[in-house]
């Protein structure tokens, strides 16, 4: 157990420390989510009409910052791929080391650059008109619930990421997974403007339960169920998608 | 478990025991219906190199990754230094060092950073992490590039780099899988002086190549593997009188007495004997004796000598009589297993 935390520390540490050195993926983290809100608030902002919220950026906010943590853990599908395919789970696997390491570690990274660019996408908010209506209580309860739903995404993406057979495809795959997921939710639009067909599926989207229960925490929307169901989804995810991740790693990794 | 001292002890105590470092009895391996190994025997005596050699796709990958720990075997059973690499996995891999076919270091990471994160993973403090990371870069010569991301690293400091990462903890035994494949001819030699050096410091080396000359020069034994089974197993020279007895070559002052030599030389061997190039040759019966037998006859005859000499078969007739088909030497093994 005492191995395992170190051993998972060391790992985490050595995908941090090699971020900043991969420009693309820093740029991900950075700029392109800058980029989606200005692009969004500015050019769809005016046309989309948001009952009940004083402007577009309030209501957007919330919303893009759960797709953008959800999308944090496609470093850990094209990490972990790469590793596979070079050798690295080799050398991992051969070492002493805790097992699971490898996959928390990695997980674990990803909540640091969570918070990244969850931050920076709050500070690009409230400069460009976002504010909260909420206690500090709810605002860092939102941050608990925005990191825990992207540390449960990080699994999703590993198992994605060890399943697909190039780092390429792992970015691909995931995209083509999660994107559509995440419009086809209330973290754009309102979803009573859709089509019926849609309302449905976005109403039963996760991606829904836990933007509202954003919205709740930080603006003060009437939440319904959905804070609790955004939790009860965040670890109903975590429950499926770990366990998932872990088997594809051994077999993986060579059956054992 | 980890320190350093701890691992030089295990050294020292395989090295003074006539314990084999490496015993395989009936291993197999499938792979879906493909048998990669097929009952594989090998024993690899403590502070000595074994030379697993084989063609692409012989299983050499599957052997290293089962006695590594990162296979396990179908049957048959497998101890090295020792442990059982099912029963004892864990404590197992605190004995061994594994380099393999692709250099597996981060490439966004520096050669000390990789370094460190191994020595880490071993369980060692940070601060004694860098201590020896700091001492296998200067023997290693990536001291000046230490501090470099490893993907800018040449072909021969990833290799160096990687069989580094492999001695972190000072194993008593190295797994070297297709060491130098893709390497320049000077990286190669380089590398090569690194495994002897290592060896002469008690280290049991098991490595795989496709290359004889690499097999003839770094290991004292070689096991011949081809479609999973150990075809032939012994020391280069064994292996090398098994294909036959050595060939004496003689050149003649004046080759109008070939025909003659061959009349006098017949009895010394089985078969009769040839003229090829500018020399006669024979497989001779007896080694030894052979070449003065050789100089009274010609002598006593008045036929004049140029050179004479005998002959040692190459590896690659070796090879070749024991399979049937000639090694080959592409460096395009990537994924001889799969996965």
């Amino acid at each position: 157990m005492k191995r395992l935390v170190s051993d998972t520390l060391v790992i985490a540490e050595r995908n941090l420390v090699r971020l900043p050195r991969a420009p693309d993926l820093l740029l991900a983290f950075t700029v392109q989510p800058i980029m989606f809100l200005l692009l969004f608030v500015y050019v769809f902002g005016g046309a989309i009409v948001t009952p009940g919220y004083s402007n577009y950026v309030d209501f957007l906010l919330p919303g893009i910052i759960v797709q953008n943590i959800a999308f944090g853990g496609f470093v850990t599908a094209v990490g972990l791929n790469e590793d596979l395919s070079k050798g690295l789970i080799d050398r991992f696997r051969s070492l002493p080391m805790s097992r699971p390491a490898v996959l928390a570690g990695r997980t674990l990274a990803d909540v640091a650059t969570n918070a990244l660019s969850m931050t920076i996408l709050l500070v690009t908010g409230l400069t460009i008109g976002f504010r909260f209506d909420a206690g500090l209580l709810e605002i860092a309860g939102g941050v608990v619930l925005l990191l825990l739903f992207g540390y449960a995404f990080s699994w999703v993406f590993a198992w994605l990421g060890l399943l697909v057979s190039s780092p390429e495809s792992a970015n691909s795959v995931g995209f083509i997974a999660v994107f559509p997921l995440t419009f086809i939710s209330s973290a754009f639009v309102p979803v009573d403007s859709m089509p019926s067909a849609l309302q449905w599926f976005a109403e039963a989207n996760p991606f829904t339960v836990v933007v509202d229960a954003m919205r709740a925490l930080w603006l003060g929307a009437p939440a319904g169920n959905s804070i609790w169901g955004a939790f009860v989804w965040t670890f109903v995810i975590m429950a499926i998608f770990a366990p998932l991740a872990v088997a594809v790693y051994r077999s993986a990794a060579g059956g054992k | 478990m980890s320190q350093p001292t701890k691992q030089n002890e295990s050294i020292r105590r395989y090295a003074a025991s006539d314990q084999s470092a490496i015993v395989v009895e009936g291993l197999v391996k499938h792979f879906g219906g493909v048998k990669a190994l097929d009952g594989v025997d090998l024993d690899v005596k403590t502070g000595s190199v074994l030379g697993l050699l084989g063609p692409n796709g012989a299983g050499k990958t599957t052997a290293v990754r089962v006695l590594t720990t990162l296979l396990k075997p179908d049957s048959g059973s497998v101890k090295v230094a020792g442990l059982d690499v099912v029963d004892d996995a864990a404590a197992l891999r605190e004995q061994i060092g594994l380099a393999g076919q692709y250099a597996a270091v981060d490439e966004n990471l520096t050669g000390r950073e990789n370094l460190t994160m191994v020595g880490r993973l071993y369980g060692m403090k940070r601060r004694e992490a860098q201590a020896r990371a700091d001492e296998l870069l200067d023997r290693f010569e990536l001291d000046e590039a230490a501090n470099r991301p490893a993907n800018t690293y040449s072909g021969g400091m990833r290799r160096r780099l990687d069989l580094a990462d492999a001695l972190v903890a000072k194993p008593a035994i190295l797994f070297l899988d297709e060491p130098t494949t893709g390497l320049d001819p000077r990286s190669r030699l380089a590398l090569w002086g690194t495994i002897e050096e290592l060896v002469a410091e008690g280290t049991t080396v098991l490595l795989t190549t496709q290359y004889l000359d690499e097999a003839d020069r770094l290991a004292d034994r070689i096991a011949v593997i081809d479609h999973g089974k150990v075809v032939a197993d012994g020391t280069s020279d064994e292996l090398k009188d098994r294909v036959g007895g050595e060939r004496l070559e003689v050149k003649l002052d004046d080759d109008g007495f070939n025909q003659r030599a061959i009349e006098i030389l017949g009895s010394m061997s089985d078969e009769d004997p040839f003229v090829e190039g500018e020399s006669v040759k024979l497989t001779v019966r007896e080694r030894r004796g052979a070449i003065v037998e050789a100089v009274q006859k010609l002598n006593e005859a008045g036929i004049g000598i140029d050179d004479i000499g005998l002959r040692r078969p190459t590896l690659d007739e070796v090879f070749l009589s024991l399979t049937g088909h000639a090694l080959e030497t592409e460096d395009d093994e990537t994924q001889e297993d799969g996965k």
